[in-house]
Parts: C-alpha cells; structure tokens; sequence
C-alpha cells in the first residue's frame, strides 16, 4: 500500500487496539476461524486414513478440481455482495469457450501467426464475456430486474449462443502453447491455480482497500441509504455483473485449455450451483452486504475436499451430493448463529 | 348527550412492545352511525389502537366491549366476521385478480359440485357495488382501476361482511380531490346504513367534512374526546402536540440557546415548487449561518421537499436555486458534490449501513475524497473518523463497532459525522432528534446550533414543536403541500406556528 511514511495519527484515548488489521490478518480475519477449522479437520482425517494423500498428485488433482469453482467464485462472491445472484456463469464460460479457438486456430478471422492468435483469443473472448455480464449489469441496474430473473435470461441463451455460434459441434484442437494457461507447470503448481491465487488475492485485497469495494458492500449492506449518501449505486451493480462476466471467460478458457476440446453443449455445466454453494459455506450473506473471497476459497476446497475423501474410501458420488447438501446446511445454520 | 351505549367501547387499553409501552389506558368509543375522526403524531398510538381492535395486536390489559358483549377477535379476519372491518391505507386486496374474486375472497360461491359459481358471483358483485353507485366490470383485475376505485372495492368487500364499523387508515393519502370526493359520499352511505366509521387521517379539512367527533391521541394515551364542531382546528393541533394554548412563553425545554447570529447571504432558495400528490406549492429559503425551521403536521409534505431538494426524488414544477445557481440533481450524489448533506428520518432504513464499521458509516460519502486511485487511504481516513468522534462525543467501544450496536443517539452523530467530514454548506436535517434519549438529543441540539453559528446552513424538520420555535432562526409551515407562512426572530413562538399548521397564514382561531 502507499500510504507508507504519512505520520501515524496522535493515538487517541480509547483507541487501543482497534487498528484496523492489515495485511494477511486482514485477509484471514476472525470470522473464517470455524471454516479453516472445518478444513484442517479434513486434511488430518485424510492424511490418516486415505491412502497416498500426501503426494503432490492429489495436491494437483484436488487444486484443479477447485480452480474454476474459485474463479467463478470471486466474480459471484462481488454480485452476492450487493444482494444479486449471477446464474448466467455457466453460459458465460460456455461462450468464451466457444469463441477462444475460432480465434486462435484462425477459422475466425486470419492471424499473422500463433502466439498473437492466442493473444488475441484470450483477450476477446474474455472481452465478449465481460460485455454479457454488462448485459446483466445493464438489466438489474437500470430496469430494476431482479437479478435472478435477468441472468436467468442468459443461462438460457447464453449457452444457445455458443451452440449457434459452433453450430452445436465439438471443436478439437492441440495448441499446447495455448494449454498451457491450464496445465503448464510453475514450481510444480499448474499454472490454474497460480491464475486462480492470484484472483482470489486481488479481489479480496479490492473488497477491503478499494473506494468500490466498500461500496459494493454498501450497497448490499443497505441500498437505500447508500445511494443517499451519494454511492453511484447503479453503477457499483453495472460492474460487479461485468466482473463476473470476466470471471466466468477466464473459468471458460481454462476448461477448454484442460480438455483440449470446447464443446459448447457442456463446458461449465451447473457450475453456477456449486460456486453459490461454496460462496455460500465460505461464510458469505447471501442477502448481501457482508462478502468474504476467502471464505470462498475455502469453501470450494472444503465442499472439493469431502467429496474427495468420500470418493477415495470408497464412497459413491452419489452419496457425495448428499454430504454436499448438508455442508450447505450447515453453512446456512451457522450463519444464523451468527447473526443472531 | 344522552344517548344509548356506544356501538364500541374500548376502556383502559394497555399495550407495550417489550419494554417500551405503545398505549397506556387509551380509550375511544365509537356509537352507531357515526363518523369518529382518530388523529395523533406518529407513535401517538393510533395503529396499535386499531390493530388491538382488529385482532392483530393482543392488548395487555383492558377491555373491549362491541355492543354490549365482550369483543375477542384474535385475527383481522375473525373480527370481520364480527362486523369491524379495516379498510388499510396500503389496500390488502390482490390486484391480479378480478373485482369479483376480491369481493368474495375467502367466502366463494360455489355451485353444487363444489366449483366456484362466477356467474352468481359476479352479479353479487355488480349489485354490491351498485349500492354505492360504481360501475365496472367486475371481471377485471382490481389493479387495473384507480386507487379511489380500488378502495370503494374494499369498502364495499367490508359492507359485504355486514360491517358494523369500518376503520379507515389514511384513505385519502393517495387520492386525489375528485377521488375524495367519492370517498366522502361513500362514507356518508355508510352512515346513513347506520355503520359506524373510524377515520384516521392527518388534514384536519378533512376531518371537519366528514367526521362527527374526534378522539385525539398522544404518547399512547387518549387526551381528547369531543364533538368537531366544539373544537377549532387549533386547539386539535395544540392537544396532538400536547401544548398548553395559554402557556404563551416557552420555559426553554431544549438545548437550543440564542447563538451569536451571524447570519449570511442567501444560500438556498425554492420557489413554488411541487413534487408528487404530497407538495404542490412551497417555497422557502435558507440563508448562511441560520437554523430555518421547516413546520407542518404529518403529511403536510415537510419530507417530500426536503428529498426534492436533495436530487432524491424529481419535481414537477418550480425551481430550486443553490446559491443563485438553478440546480438539476438528478440523484442524491449530485446534491452531495454541490455541498449538500441529508440526514433521513428514517435513520434504520435509510441512513446507517447496520452490518459496517462506525468508521465506514462515518466516511461512506467521503470515500471517493480519501482515496487515491480508488485506493482508500487509511490512516487518513482513521484520523478523520477519530477526531470526529472525539469532538462530537460518539461513545462507541472503537472505530471498529458495529454502528447497529450503538444508540439512537450516537447513531444519529455518526450520520451527522458523515456529512459533517464533507464540509457542507447545507444540511438538511429531518426529524434529527426522532427516538433518541433527552440527553442525546440535547447534545444534538447543541450540535446543530454551533454548526449554523459556524457559518452552516440548516434546514431542519421536525415535529416537535418546541424544537422549531426554540431551535430556529427562521420558520416556514407548510399545510396540505403548501407553504403557509414564515415567521422571523421575535414573531416565532407556539401559537403562531401552530395556527399556522391548523389554518394557514392570516387566520386566526
């Protein structure tokens, strides 16, 4: 931060220890003690029970699992934030998909050689993305939608977008150099995860620092008295679904890097249920106003990390989803607590 | 008056809200036919008199007798069926569906095979609504008629119930003449059936159109019953504030003291303006350095031009001039950016962020200012947030407290704080001193005056009338969306202003 050598304030009486935390303790404040609980419980009951877990193998295996969950994720934990809910992820990740090797492989237009393809391909797809999320932003800010209604409306069409769009077939590719946004390796981490750290880092360090960080909060946290106090509140609302837009493209590009395929019919599927479910365990009030992108972190790696352990003794998935769902109810429950 | 038993008879009514009592040994009584005018500020305790009566509310203590037999409803509906119907001001009734299915709510017709029988239905309908000279077609949807319309619906729905007393909660609030009108006649048809009507509003012509007597409330108590004709509108306004007419001198129960009066040039300036049904003709202005007091009873549309001012809702006609300059906000934050603050009189609703920080609420409107590159700068922000709780007196635990945690009082200076940091020219204070404990509140009052000595302009609302008479340097009254009359310096005292509220500039009691 710059604010490195102003003069500290005279410290007033009555103001001990009230400094508002920062840095990491900031980051891990108070309130995520229980989740981060929730998660080393999980950890010592599979490094006792479940065979070879810990080996660099399942690190990977369960951070890629997590890694578009997380990214989502922060774009989803901004729009709760201010009360809203964004179900058009999924179709948004299906259109960036769509789009991105079109781009690169220059059946969409020429391009002068690889590297610039590539270029090209992540910045517009996830351009396009960010617009459809101003399509979203557009609808609740200034029509007064209710936000489950107006990204409902691209969950449908979004992902018929991108089926008209590649006329509904599967479009293989091999462009390593373009994979590697998924699996390529620094220091032995694949490089997905460094991409969702680092989002996960910026938007939790934004929602404490930042001027429309708070807003967001203060706009879910009481609209009407923030737009009283002058809070461009349509504005704050256009951006968070634009945020989650942008999310949602890189979340798609990443799943079509791993699978070296986009199919438009499946990428990101009913994910837009398993990243309200992790925004929700994370500890984040779904009316708004309070929002944590730890906490969501945390909660996809908790919701990840049992179904795993469940799955490697050998419990069916099936059975997993049940587990799910009452995490959730958990969450919820102890959220009340909470606030009570 | 030696006339029969009242039709209604609530005595020694007791009703409190965990600690805090809503009605302390009210009474009113209603007879058969007649048209009882219930008036009283806000939290006089007129609504929990009604919902006691209509079965919403549980009384705690005393009783309540419908002719002659105890009364023990128990939910709105089970006091329909015993003849006491309440037309809300918000009508209950479900705009989707027709005229008809509204009427018969709950109590359809149905033909031998257990379907609903429109046919007869909608024929009881048209009769019903005959009765009171309306003619629509039954089959539309409630929604898509006038508000007028729709409340004769729900007037005639009661009758339909063999209602014996109606309650009208602020019918006319959302109509307009012509509208009251038809109200008016309905209500006079229902007299005439020998029903008896309670009738909540706050325009005291209305009151003395329709109503036969009048009951007034205040602090939960009955203090006044009477016949209309044997009260002038003066002394309704003089009992509602609970004001002596004959105490002509104020014994000084605020904390507002004679300032050093350095009054400036003009600052702000509004003329003829009119916003919504609310407010159709008011002008006023507000000069540098000086409390202008902004009188009216409730509804009179004291709010309504206080938000027009502030960008937060539009005005149809006339102009507002912010330091000789026309202004066109279009939203609060425009307002904010020309030096303008507000304080809501709904501070829960509308003024604190209950879930943030005393030092978030503090700063909400200057975060733009106290930042670089959108980059809150903290330690300045800290510094501003302490020392405004230092010289203010917030007493909170830290920076840090929840503001939902702290008091009315402290709630009310943390707002206050907020616009403060920003360095206004105006503030526009509506009802600052509403539900907060007398010694905050003195505090607050003598906030408020070293602001205006200071150099501020404050435009401040409020219904208490001690408050305006005592804290103001200037007083404007507005009465049914118009501006009525301004008092300066010496002229401003009690009878005054409150006939002013009753009558209007120029007539006297």
């Amino acid at each position: 931060m710059s604010s490195t050598t102003q003069n500290a304030p005279s410290p007033v009486p009555g103001s001990v220890g009230s400094r508002p935390r920062g840095g990491i303790a900031a980051v891990l404040s108070r309130r995520h003690i229980g989740t981060i609980a929730a998660l080393v419980a999980l950890l010592i009951f599979n490094f006792i029970f479940t065979p070879h877990f810990a080996t660099m193998q399942t690190l990977s295996v369960n951070l890629t699992q997590v890694c578009v969950i997380v990214i989502v994720g922060v774009g989803m934990t901004m729009v709760i934030a201010t009360g809203g809910i964004d179900l058009s992820v999924g179709s948004i990740m299906a259109i960036a998909g769509a789009f991105a090797p079109q781009i690169f492989q220059g059946t969409l237009f020429p391009v002068p050689n690889l590297y610039t393809g590539i270029a090209l391909a992540i910045v517009l797809s996830i351009t396009v993305a960010g617009f459809f999320g101003l399509f979203n932003g557009w609808l609740v800010s200034s029509f007064r939608v209710q936000p489950i209604i107006a990204t409902l409306i691209l969950y449908i069409a979004g992902r018929g977008i991108a089926q008209v769009w590649t006329n509904g077939d599967l479009q293989v590719f091999k462009v390593p150099e373009f994979q590697q946004i998924a699996i390529g390796r620094v220091f032995g981490v694949p490089f997905q995860v460094w991409i969702m750290l680092a989002l996960v880092l910026i938007a939790a360090w934004a929602l404490q620092r930042t001027v429309f960080g708070r807003q967001v909060l203060a706009v879910g946290g009481n609209e009407q008295a923030a737009w009283l106090a002058g809070i461009p509140v349509r504005r704050v609302k256009r951006r968070v679904y634009v945020i989650s837009g942008v999310c949602s493209g890189i979340a798609g590009l990443i799943v079509i890097a791993m699978n070296s395929a986009a199919d438009a019919n499946l990428i990101g599927m009913g994910i837009e249920l398993d990243v309200i479910a992790a925004v929700a365990v994370g500890g984040t009030l779904l009316s708004g106003g309070r929002a944590t992108i730890i906490g969501t972190l945390l909660g996809a790696l908790i919701i990840q990390l049992v179904r795993y352990t469940l799955l490697a003794n050998g419990v069916p998935d099936a059975a997993a989803l049940v587990v799910k769902a009452g995490l959730i109810v958990l969450a919820v429950w102890l959220q009340r607590q909470d606030r009570a | 008056m030696a006339t029969a038993e009242p039709f209604l008879s609530m005595q020694g009514i007791n009703k409190s809200f965990g600690n805090i009592p809503a009605l302390i040994d009210a009474s009113l009584e209603v007879r058969e036919g007649e048209v009882m005018a219930l008036i009283g500020q806000n939290g006089a305790g007129k609504s929990t008199m009604i919902k006691v009566l209509n079965g919403f509310s549980r009384k705690d203590a005393g009783t309540i007798t419908v002719n002659g037999a105890p009364w023990a409803a128990t939910s709105p509906e089970m006091a329909q069926r015993g003849g006491i119907s309440t037309i809300f001001q918000e009508i209950n009734l479900i705009p989707f569906r027709s005229v008809t299915e509204n009427i018969y709510l709950g109590r359809e017709i149905k033909t031998r095979l257990g379907l609903l029988d429109l046919r007869a239905m909608q024929a009881g309908a048209r009769k019903l609504l005959a009765e009171f000279d309306i003619d629509v077609d039954v089959r539309r949807p409630l929604g898509e008629f006038s508000t007028a319309i729709q409340q004769m619906v729900a007037i005639a729905r009661a009758v339909s119930f063999d209602a014996r007393l109606v309650i009208m909660d602020e019918p006319t609030s959302s109509l307009d003449e012509t509208e009251v009108g038809v109200l008016f006649e309905t209500i006079r048809r229902l007299k005439a059936k020998r029903v008896a009507v309670v009738f909540v509003s706050h325009k005291l012509d209305e009151l003395y159109a329709v109503c036969d007597r009048v009951t007034v409330m205040r602090d939960g108590r009955t203090v006044a019953v009477s016949t209309m004709a044997d009260m002038t509108k003066l002394q309704l306004v003089a009992t509602m504030l609970g004001r002596d007419l004959a105490e002509v001198r104020r014994a000084g129960a605020t904390a507002f003291t004679e300032g050093t009066r350095t009054i400036g040039e003009e600052l702000l300036s509004v003329q003829d303006l009119a916003v919504g049904r609310r407010v159709s003709d008011a002008s006023l202005s507000v000069r540098r350095g000086e409390i202008v007091g902004l009188a009216g009873l409730l509804g009179a549309g004291r709010t309504e031009t206080a938000r027009a001012i502030y960008g937060a809702s539009p005005h149809e006609k006339g102009s507002i001039r912010l330091e000789g300059k026309e202004t066109d906000f279009t939203a609060p934050a425009d307002a904010i950016k020309a030096g303008i603050g507000f304080c809501s009189e709904d501070r829960k609703h509308e003024g604190i962020i209950p879930g943030m920080s005393v030092r978030e609420n503090l700063t909400l409107a200057l975060l733009p200012a106290l930042s670089r590159a959108g980059i809150v700068d903290e330690s300045r922000q800290r510094e501003i947030v302490l020392r405004f709780i230092k010289e203010i007196g917030i007493k909170c635990s830290s920076p840090e407290q929840k503001i939902r945690e702290l008091s009315g009082g402290n709630q009310q200076k943390v707002l206050l704080a907020r616009w403060l940091c920003m360095n206004p020219k105006l503030l526009i204070l509506d009802e600052p001193t509403r539900g907060i404990d007398v010694g905050a509140k003195a505090e607050i009052q003598r906030l408020i005056r070293k602001l205006a000595d200071d150099g501020l302009g404050v435009l401040m609302i409020s219904s208490e009338i001690e408050e305006i008479v005592e804290g103001s340097d200037r007083v404007f009254v507005l009465r049914d969306g118009k501006m009525t009359a301004e008092f300066d310096g010496e002229a401003i005292n009690e009878p005054a202003v409150m006939g002013a509220m009753a009558h209007g500039h120029g007539e006297v009691a």
